[in-house]
């Protein structure tokens, strides 16, 4: 296993593409990226039916490495560029990956109407709770009272719950792990990918450069130890009492409906519209 | 400047149906008879008050300008339409009125047919008052045949509708053809501004 | 039904031409969102399209209409949006990540009084410089201008042919009179349409370089999901695709972009020269008000006045040569819009001889009329 584990990745990876990657060392983009490669891997999709799309941020440049059909968009418009693409060819396997900032401050309509649309496509979103390339400013899912490049006095804002979000708005499948729990995170992927309509996969992830460093994290390890310790299995929060979920979040799946997508429904309109 | 083109205007309001007629005036003398036609109506927040216009122009040539410049026929279903789209009338053009609402007639080149109370009273339906004043216009205006706006108007009537509309329009063109125009002023216009 | 196919000969808006044009190009993909005055080819193509197996998708604003309109693309199916003046600019964004990343497609903008909400069911000719420019960064892209419903047919499938055959995105600038002016459209017969496509690779996927420089500046395109995995990207880029800083390369990449545009001068910059052969006064006229144009010009003729139209059916890349001609030839040209002035700045530009031009602005939400122009004529 530990061997596929790391020998795998390069199957899948751009050899044409010059390395190293953008991300800071420790960045838990590499361990999504990674569990995505697994997940595909384990369905047993060719390239060919993936197309990888992003918006802008970190996460945007997660396509680019992988030998896959990838589209690298504008700030928080991935899921719309993912919306034409997989209408005009339906056969294909479309994934967007966003960052938090990118799916639910500037996307987030985006976000929420492409979950009320149900077309099936997979939205992978990677929340580091900042934003990171552009140098660490407040983000909808900053915490309360954390500090950012634009919230050196305290963030006053209140943070977006993206899974919780995304179930409410309509999306079939919603699911949330952390780069800390890597298998489940492959888990939850592989289910996305499968469901049809439209699957969320929240991915708690660190940037211990642009928040942690901010707010006594500023190291990999510790943000790791965060997410560990702050993680609470979905099946296990039911039994605990308000206040011991007070500032954790909830790993597991949180939606799984299975309803027609658009596109079923598409195919609908196109055989009234020929009966005239 | 020749006359290269005949302009109509039909007027009513909101609701009276003048847009339909005037999209099957532009059917019957663009499709079936051959002719060049530009149909335009007032748009907005009018075309939802009290006045609603639509105009066809036609000509034998394509048609440049698309809009009516100098009226030959004015179609005004009501008074507020009567006073407010009477202003590019031109001299020897043909005012049509809808005598059951049209009170106060601004010009002796006129005729007054209660298209409203026809239809009411014949057809037992007010709503084709606008299909009776289509068929007075066809009647009318030389530029278009009757049959052709017959043949159109069948075409774009919703089903279950087209023989009540057909026997409308059909009243308006008997209407109309009690109505001599050579016994009408040639012009409202003195004869030495005629030619401007 | 037996045949869904429209009868030959119809009765259209300009609007609904659009549509028909659109679709005998081949179109197939269509994301809208609501707006006056162009709402009708949405509506239209929500009935037409699903007939044709193609796809219609009302998004949730204008930015997501053209995300969506680009990614069709990409996935190799013809693409098309509608919109006017605030759509319009929300579409900028994604309008530049079509040029930087070659996709063809055809946005309609049926414009309207602005700025802001403006004159929502008024035509204008105030979006001119803002298709040309309305996207951040230097880009190519070509702006058609439309004036009658057969325009509406016509310039469309020509806008299609374009975009398809340069990789840029092509604008159509209506205006609310072409919009919903009703005229008599023949159809041709489907074969009887030119309709071009993207090029395709012809190289294995394996050597598929996807922006490499070739005699015409115009790579093949290879649509998402056969075989030619590469990266698309709104970053400058490299012959391959992937993100690039490098001077050179940005500069070539760069360069490209307008050459291959620059080298289809000759089919993309289209005019309309209506009694020119002898004309001394001209109007240089674009759109709706190119009718009221042509009208004035014929008052003109019958009033011994040597008068001409030269009518810009391409707006952008600037028909120069054509104006240049007209200004050499006349000894004044009036150039009408209903804008306080954008062409007519571009033909001052273009103005290297004595002939003097001479602008006529409306704002007011009202079409420029024939009587307006023949009297500025009459003083030329």
């Amino acid at each position: 296993m530990p061997n596929n584990a790391t020998r795998l990745p390069h199957d899948y990876l751009r050899h044409d593409k010059k390395f190293p990657h953008v991300w800071c060392p420790g960045c838990g983009n590499g361990i999504v990226l990674g569990s995505l490669i697994r997940a595909i891997d384990n369905i047993g999709l060719e390239k060919d039916e993936i197309v990888m799309a992003s918006g802008i941020g970190c996460s945007g440049r997660l396509p680019v490495y992988v030998d896959f059909n990838t589209l690298h968009t504008t700030h928080g418009r991935a899921l719309t560029f993912a919306t034409g693409i997989k209408l005009a060819k339906p056969s294909l396997k479309v994934i967007a990956v966003m960052g938090d900032g990118d799916a639910t401050a500037i996307g987030g309509n985006h976000f929420i109407h492409a979950a009320r649309r149900n077309l099936d496509l997979t939205a992978i979103i990677i929340n580091n709770q900042i934003f990171g390339m552009t140098g660490g400013q407040y983000s909808p899912t900053t915490p309360y009272g954390c500090k950012a490049s634009t919230a050196l006095y305290g963030n006053i804002e209140h943070a977006f719950s993206i899974a919780e979000l995304a179930v409410t708005a309509g999306a079939s499948y919603v699911a949330r792990s952390s780069v800390f729990h890597a298998k489940l995170l492959d888990k939850i992927i592989a289910q996305g990918i499968q469901r049809r309509g439209f699957s969320v996969i929240v991915a708690m992830s660190n940037c211990h450069v642009q928040y942690g460093r901010r707010n006594q994290m500023g190291s990999p390890v510790i943000m790791m130890e965060w997410l560990r310790d702050h993680a609470v299995r979905i099946e296990k929060a039911g039994d605990l009492p308000a206040k011991d979920l007070q500032d954790k979040f909830t790993i597991g799946v949180l939606a799984d409906v299975d309803k027609p997508d658009y596109i079923e429904e598409y195919q609908k309109i196109r055989e009234r519209a020929k009966e005239g | 400047m020749k006359e290269d083109r005949y302009e109509i205007r039909l007027s009513g309001s909101g609701g009276q149906g003048i847009i339909l007629a005037a999209v099957i005036l532009a059917e019957a003398v663009g499709i079936a008879d051959n002719k060049y036609v530009c149909q335009t109506q007032s748009y907005g927040p009018e075309a939802r008050g009290g006045k609603s216009k639509a105009e066809v122009v036609i000509s034998e040539r394509p048609i440049d300008y698309p809009k009516a410049m100098k009226l030959d026929l004015l179609l005004a279903m009501n008074q507020a339409s009567c006073d407010a789209y009477f202003y590019d009338f031109k001299p020897n053009g043909l005012l049509l009125v809808d005598s059951t609402f049209v009170e106060q007639i601004p010009t002796s080149r006129s005729v007054a047919i209660p298209f409203t109370q026809i239809a009411r009273e014949k057809l037992g339906k007010e709503i084709v008052a606008n299909m009776v004043a289509l068929g007075a216009v066809g009647q009318l205006c030389p530029m278009v045949s009757v049959s052709n706006l017959e043949k159109a108007l069948v075409a774009r009537a919703p089903k279950g509708t087209k023989e009540l509309n057909r026997k409308a329009l059909r009243e308006g063109i008997k209407a109309a053809k009690k109505f001599n125009l050579h016994a009408l002023p040639r012009s409202i216009s003195p004869e030495e501004e005629e030619e401007i | 039904m037996a045949n869904n196919d429209p009868p030959k000969k119809l009765l259209l808006q300009g609007n609904e031409a659009i549509v028909e044009g659109a679709l005998a190009a081949g179109c197939r993909f269509f994301a809208g969102y609501p707006i006056t005055p162009a709402s009708e080819i949405s509506e239209m193509m929500s009935v037409r399209l699903p007939r044709q197996d193609g796809t219609f998708i009302q998004m949730e604003d204008e930015i997501a209409s053209m995300g969506a309109v680009v990614g069709a693309s990409l996935a190799g199916v013809k693409s098309m949006t509608a919109t006017s003046g605030p759509g319009f600019s929300l579409m900028q964004e994604n309008l530049g990540f079509a040029c930087i990343t070659e996709t063809p497609c055809v946005i309609v903008n049926v414009m309207r009084g602005g700025p802001s909400t403006g004159l929502p069911t008024s035509p204008a000719q105030g979006d001119v410089m803002q298709a040309r420019w309305g996207t951040h960064g230097d880009h190519p892209v070509i702006v058609l201008a439309v004036s009658s419903v057969g325009d509406c047919f016509d310039i469309t499938i020509h806008a299609f042919n374009l975009s398809e055959k340069y990789r840029v995105p092509v604008i159509i600038l209506s205006d609310e009179v072409v919009a919903h002016t009703r005229e008599i459209l023949a159809l041709p017969a489907g074969d009887k349409i030119e309709v071009i496509d993207r090029i395709r690779p012809s190289t294995p996927p394996e050597w598929y370089i996807p922006y490499e420089e070739n005699s015409r500046g115009v790579p093949p395109m290879a649509a998402m999901g056969e075989g030619y995995r590469h990266h698309v990207t709104g970053l400058i880029h490299d012959q391959r695709g992937f993100p690039t800083q490098k001077p050179k390369e940005t500069e070539a990449f760069m360069k490209r972009l307008f050459r291959k545009i620059t080298h289809g001068f000759y089919e993309i910059q289209m005019t309309k020269s209506i009694m020119m052969e002898d004309a001394e006064v001209a109007v240089i006229a674009y759109g709706s008000v190119a009718r009221s144009a042509q009208r004035a010009v014929m008052q003109a003729r019958q009033q011994n006045i040597k008068a001409g139209l030269l009518q810009l059916i391409t707006m952008f890349p600037f028909p120069k040569n054509a104006v240049d001609t007209a200004l050499r030839q006349c000894r004044s040209v009036l150039v009408p819009e209903m804008n306080i002035g954008q062409i007519s700045r571009e033909v001052k530009r273009a103005n290297t001889s004595d002939c003097r031009v001479l602008k006529y602005n409306r704002i007011d939400g009202q079409i420029i009329t024939p009587t307006e122009i023949f009297t500025e004529l009459k003083d030329m």
